[in-house]
C-alpha cells in the first residue's frame, strides 16, 4: 500500500461495511418473505413506517432501490425505457426507474420483492400518490393513502383532526391486510425505537458541527439508508449507536473526512446519485467539505413534535410537519439555522428536475441565504438518477468559480 | 361569430374588461383551479376571475421558478409581478400539484394583492374523514374571507350563489350537448371563448346571457356540409383556442373534453337543500376528479371510456401542458385504457406556445384521417 493509499485508508469510515451487510440482510430478508411467510409492504420515503414494522411487515422503499438504480448508474438506461411506455423524462427519475423495474423485473438486486400492500404519504410529494396509483394498477394490491395536508404557515386543527384520523384507519387497514388485531403494545416499542435511531441520526449529524468535520453529506447519503428503511427497529439503534462512536472517535483522534478541510458548504436537495463520488472528489479538491445538506435531517428534523410515550399521537404531527411539507419561508427559517449550526461559508444547490416540490422555491432561497448570510451560492442542475441529464463540464466549471468565490472570500 | 363578441372581448382583453367591472365598485379574486369554492366568493359579493397566464415574454417569473415549470406557473407569476394583474384584490390557492403548492408560496413571498388564501384541500376523496376535513376547510376559507375582505356571507347569500352557479353549469353544459349533437352549429373557438369567458365575466350577467347563447344555437338550422370526426380533448387547461380551428380544418371537430377549462369546470350540480357548504363538498366528490386528486385507481381513465362512448367519439387528442406532472403520469394508463377499447389517441404536448399551424395541421391532418 502507498502512502497515498495509506492516508486514504484512513480516512475510510469503518461502520460502511457494517451497514452493507445490514442492508444485504435486509433485502434478503424482503425478498425471501413470500418462503417466510411475512407480508411486504412498499411504502414512500416519509411515510409512517412504525405500524407497518409492529405488524411485522416488512417495508420496502422504492425511493431506497432509486438510490440504489442511481449509484449503480443504471438510472438513465430505465428512464429511456420508461420514456418508450410513454412516462414523459421530465416525470420524476426515481419513479420513472421503479416502475419499469417493475414491469421488465430488471434493475439491481433483481428487482424489488412484490408488494402485499402499497403505503402511500404524500407529505414529501404529489408524485408518489401517481407513482403509487400506477403500481397499486399494476400489481392490483390495496393501496393507503395516508394524506397530509401541505402546512404553508401552520398546522391548522382540521389538518391535526383528519391526519389523527387517518392514523387509525391506517391500523384498520393493516388489520384487515395482515389479517390480525393491531398491536398497541409493541407500537409503543417500536416508536421508542423510531424516536432512539432518529435522535442518534441527528447525533450522527451534528458531528459535522466540529472543525474538521469527521463526515461529509456525500457519507450521510449513504449511512441515511437504515434510518429510512428500519427506522423503529433495535438494528438502526445499535448502527447509528456504533456509527455515533466512530465519529465520535474521528473527531478525538483528529480524522478529518478530507485532507485540508478550508472551506466548509453546505447541500440542499437529494443527491445527484449517479456522481456522489465526483462531486465528492471535486469538492475535496477545492478543499471544501460539504458538511451537512438539508436531505438527511429530513429523517430527523421533526423529533421536538414526536412523544415517545405517545408515539401514535404524535407521529401525526411530526409526518405532517417534515421539511418537504411546510411553505418556502419555514424552509428559509431553517436553512438559515443550519447555516449558522454548522458554520458554513457557501451554499450549493441542487436544482433537481426530478422534485418540484423540493426545487421551486430555491430561487428565494438562494437570495435569502445570501442576503442574510451573505455567503456564496452555486446552482447545479440534474434529475436525480437519470445520468443523461447531467452536464459535467457546466457543473464542473460552476463549481470552480463558485469556489473561487470562496476563497476570495475566504 | 359576431354575437359572442362580448365573450371574446372578455377572453382576449381580461385586464380591461376587470378593470371595467372594478369602477362599479366590485373587488375581484384570482384562482387558478377548477376546486375553487367559487360559490363561497361570489357569495362575498367579490368577483372571482380564473387567470390563464400571459401572453407576453416571461422574464420576471424566471427569477423565481426554474425552466422545468409549466407556463401556467410561470404566466400567471409573471403577469402577478409585470403589473399585467394589477387589478386583483387578492389571489386564491387550492391545493393542487406540486408546482403550484409552491406557486402559492412564492407569491405570498413576492407580491402584495391584499387578500391570499390557501384553500388545503384533501388529495384523497374517497373517504370520510377526507370529506368532513374538506368541509372544515371550506369553512375555515369562508371565514378567512368573511374576515379578510371585511363581509358577511350568510347561508342564504351561499344558497342563492350556488342556484346562481347551478344555472351558469347547466348553461354550459347545455351548450355542450347542443354541440355534441350537431357539432357544426358552433365552431370550437366560439364554445371555447364561451367557457373561458364564463370564468372571467359578471356572473350576473351569465345569467342572462347564456341562455341567450342557448337560445341563438336552438333556432339554428342544422348544420350540413362534410361529416367531421368527432373529437375529445383530455388534459388540463386549454389556452389556446387556435387548436379548436386547426382541429376542424383538419377535417375533426371537438364534440367533448375532459379538461380543467372545460366540462370539469361545469359537471355536476350542487345541491341546494341543507347546509350548503356540504353541498358545495359533495359536488367536488361526484364530479370528474383532476388527476391531482384520488378516487380511485381507475376513475379517470373509466370515465374518460365513457365519455368517449356517450358522445360517439372516433379519437382522442392529448392536450397536455409540458411539465404537467400528475397528467404526466395517466397518461400512458389513460392511453392504455383507449387502446384496449380500440379507440385511437394522440398526445400533443404544448410547451409555451403552440407549434406552428402547418406543423400542428400535418399532425392533425395525420391523425384524423386514420380513424
Amino acid at each position: 500500500m502507498t502512502d497515498v493509499d495509506k492516508e486514504k485508508d484512513s480516512r475510510k469510515i469503518k461502520s460502511v461495511g457494517k451497514m452493507k451487510e445490514i442492508m444485504t440482510a435486509y433485502y434478503i430478508d424482503a425478498k425471501t418473505a413470500e418462503q417466510t411467510g411475512k407480508k411486504v409492504a412498499w411504502i414512500t420515503s416519509g411515510g409512517p413506517v412504525e405500524p407497518l414494522i409492529a405488524m411485522d411487515v416488512i417495508p420496502v422503499y422504492p425511493e431506497n432501490y432509486g438510490a440504489m438504480i442511481g449509484a449503480s448508474k443504471m438510472g438513465g438506461d430505465l428512464c429511456q425505457k420508461a420514456e418508450e411506455l410513454g412516462y414523459s423524462g421530465d416525470l420524476c427519475s426515481y419513479a420513472r426507474a421503479d416502475i419499469v423495474c417493475s414491469m421488465i423485473d430488471g434493475g439491481p438486486i433483481g428487482g424489488l420483492p412484490k408488494p402485499d400492500m402499497l403505503i402511500c404519504c404524500n407529505n414529501i410529494c404529489g408524485t408518489v400518490l401517481k407513482w403509487y396509483e400506477i403500481q397499486a394498477r399494476y400489481y392490483n394490491v390495496p393501496l393507503f393513502i395516508f394524506d397530509t395536508p401541505f402546512c404553508h404557515t401552520e398546522y391548522a386543527d382540521e389538518s391535526r383532526r383528519y391526519v389523527r384520523k387517518q392514523i387509525d384507519e391506517y391500523t384498520n387497514f393493516l388489520e384487515n391486510a395482515c389479517k390480525k388485531k393491531f398491536d398497541h403494545d409493541r407500537i409503543k416499542e417500536v416508536g421508542r425505537l423510531s424516536v432512539e435511531g432518529q435522535e442518534l441520526w441527528q447525533e450522527v449529524l451534528d458531528t459535522a458541527m466540529n472543525r474538521p468535520s469527521p463526515m461529509t453529506c456525500f457519507d450521510a447519503f449513504f449511512h441515511l439508508a437504515l434510518i429510512v428503511t428500519l427506522r423503529g427497529t433495535q438494528i438502526a439503534v445499535d448502527y447509528y449507536q456504533s456509527l455515533l462512536e466512530e465519529m465520535k472517535q474521528r473527531v478525538a483522534d483528529g480524522i478529518s473526512a478530507i485532507p485540508n478541510e478550508r472551506y466548509r458548504l453546505l447541500w440542499d436537495n437529494l443527491p445527484i446519485w449517479y456522481r456522489v463520488k465526483w462531486m465528492s472528489e471535486k469538492f475535496a479538491a477545492h478543499d471544501a467539505c460539504l458538511v451537512a445538506d438539508t436531505y438527511t435531517s429530513a429523517w430527523c428534523g421533526q423529533l421536538k413534535y414526536m412523544d415517545g410515550d405517545n408515539f401514535l399521537d404524535s407521529m401525526a404531527e411530526a409526518y405532517t410537519r417534515i421539511y418537504l411539507n411546510i411553505g418556502v419561508d419555514e424552509m428559509i427559517k431553517i436553512v438559515l439555522e443550519v447555516v449558522d449550526k454548522y458554520d458554513v461559508d457557501g451554499f450549493v444547490i441542487h436544482s433537481n428536475r426530478s422534485c418540484k416540490p423540493y426545487s421551486l422555491g430555491q430561487y428565494d432561497i438562494q437570495r435569502a441565504v445570501q442576503k442574510e448570510k451573505g455567503i456564496p451560492s452555486v446552482m447545479i442542475e440534474s434529475h436525480m438518477i437519470d445520468e443523461r441529464s447531467f452536464s459535467e463540464s457546466q457543473s464542473e466549471t460552476r463549481i470552480d468559480a463558485f469556489m473561487e468565490m470562496i476563497k476570495q472570500k475566504g | 361569430m359576431e354575437r359572442l363578441n362580448d365573450f371574446y372581448e372578455a377572453v382576449s382583453d381580461t385586464g380591461n374588461y376587470i378593470r371595467n367591472l372594478k369602477d362599479g365598485g366590485k373587488k375581484v379574486l384570482g384562482y387558478l383551479c377548477s376546486y375553487t369554492p367559487e360559490e363561497i366568493i361570489l357569495a362575498a359579493g367579490i368577483h372571482p376571475v380564473r387567470l390563464f397566464g400571459t401572453e407576453g415574454n416571461i422574464t420576471l417569473a424566471d427569477a423565481h421558478l426554474q425552466s422545468y415549470t409549466c407556463s401556467l406557473a410561470r404566466g400567471v407569476l409573471e403577469g402577478a409581478l409585470s403589473g399585467e394583474l394589477d387589478y386583483l384584490d387578492g389571489m386564491v390557492f387550492p391545493h393542487t400539484c406540486d408546482t403550484i403548492q409552491r406557486l402559492s408560496d412564492i407569491w405570498r413571498l413576492n407580491t402584495d394583492f391584499g387578500f391570499f388564501a390557501d384553500v388545503v384541500l384533501p388529495v384523497k376523496l374517497n373517504t370520510e374523514s377526507a370529506r368532513e376535513y374538506m368541509e372544515d376547510v371550506l369553512r375555515r376559507f369562508r371565514s378567512e374571507l368573511e374576515e379578510g375582505m371585511g363581509v358577511t356571507i350568510t347561508d342564504g347569500a351561499l344558497k342563492e350563489s350556488i342556484e346562481k352557479y347551478n344555472r351558469i353549469r347547466g348553461c354550459l353544459k347545455t351548450i355542450y350537448e347542443l354541440r355534441s349533437a350537431d357539432p357544426g352549429i358552433l365552431p370550437g373557438a366560439d364554445v371555447h371563448a364561451i367557457v373561458k369567458g364564463s370564468m372571467i365575466m359578471d356572473r350576473d350577467y351569465l345569467l342572462e346571457r347564456l341562455p341567450e347563447v342557448i337560445e341563438m344555437l336552438r333556432e339554428k338550422e342544422p348544420s350540413t356540409g362534410a361529416e367531421r370526426k368527432r373529437i375529445v380533448l383530455t388534459g388540463s387547461i386549454c389556452n389556446h383556442p387556435d387548436v379548436y380551428a386547426i382541429i376542424e380544418k383538419s377535417g375533426g371537430v371537438v364534440v367533448w373534453d375532459d379538461l380543467c377549462t372545460g366540462s370539469r369546470y361545469f359537471e355536476g350540480l350542487t345541491g341546494t337543500d341543507g347546509d350548503p357548504v356540504k353541498a358545495i363538498v359533495n359536488r367536488y366528490i361526484e364530479r370528474l376528479i383532476c388527476p391531482a386528486k384520488h378516487m380511485s385507481n381507475t376513475a379517470r381513465g373509466d370515465s374518460l371510456v365513457e365519455m368517449v362512448r356517450k358522445n360517439n367519439v372516433q379519437g382522442v387528442i392529448f392536450l397536455l401542458l409540458k411539465f404537467c406532472d400528475p397528467h404526466d403520469f395517466d397518461y400512458p394508463y389513460i392511453k392504455g385504457f383507449l387502446d384496449r377499447e380500440d379507440i385511437p389517441s394522440m398526445l400533443l404536448e404544448i410547451e409555451d406556445q403552440l407549434p406552428s399551424e402547418g406543423q400542428l395541421m400535418t399532425r392533425f391532418e395525420t391523425f384524423i384521417h386514420m380513424l
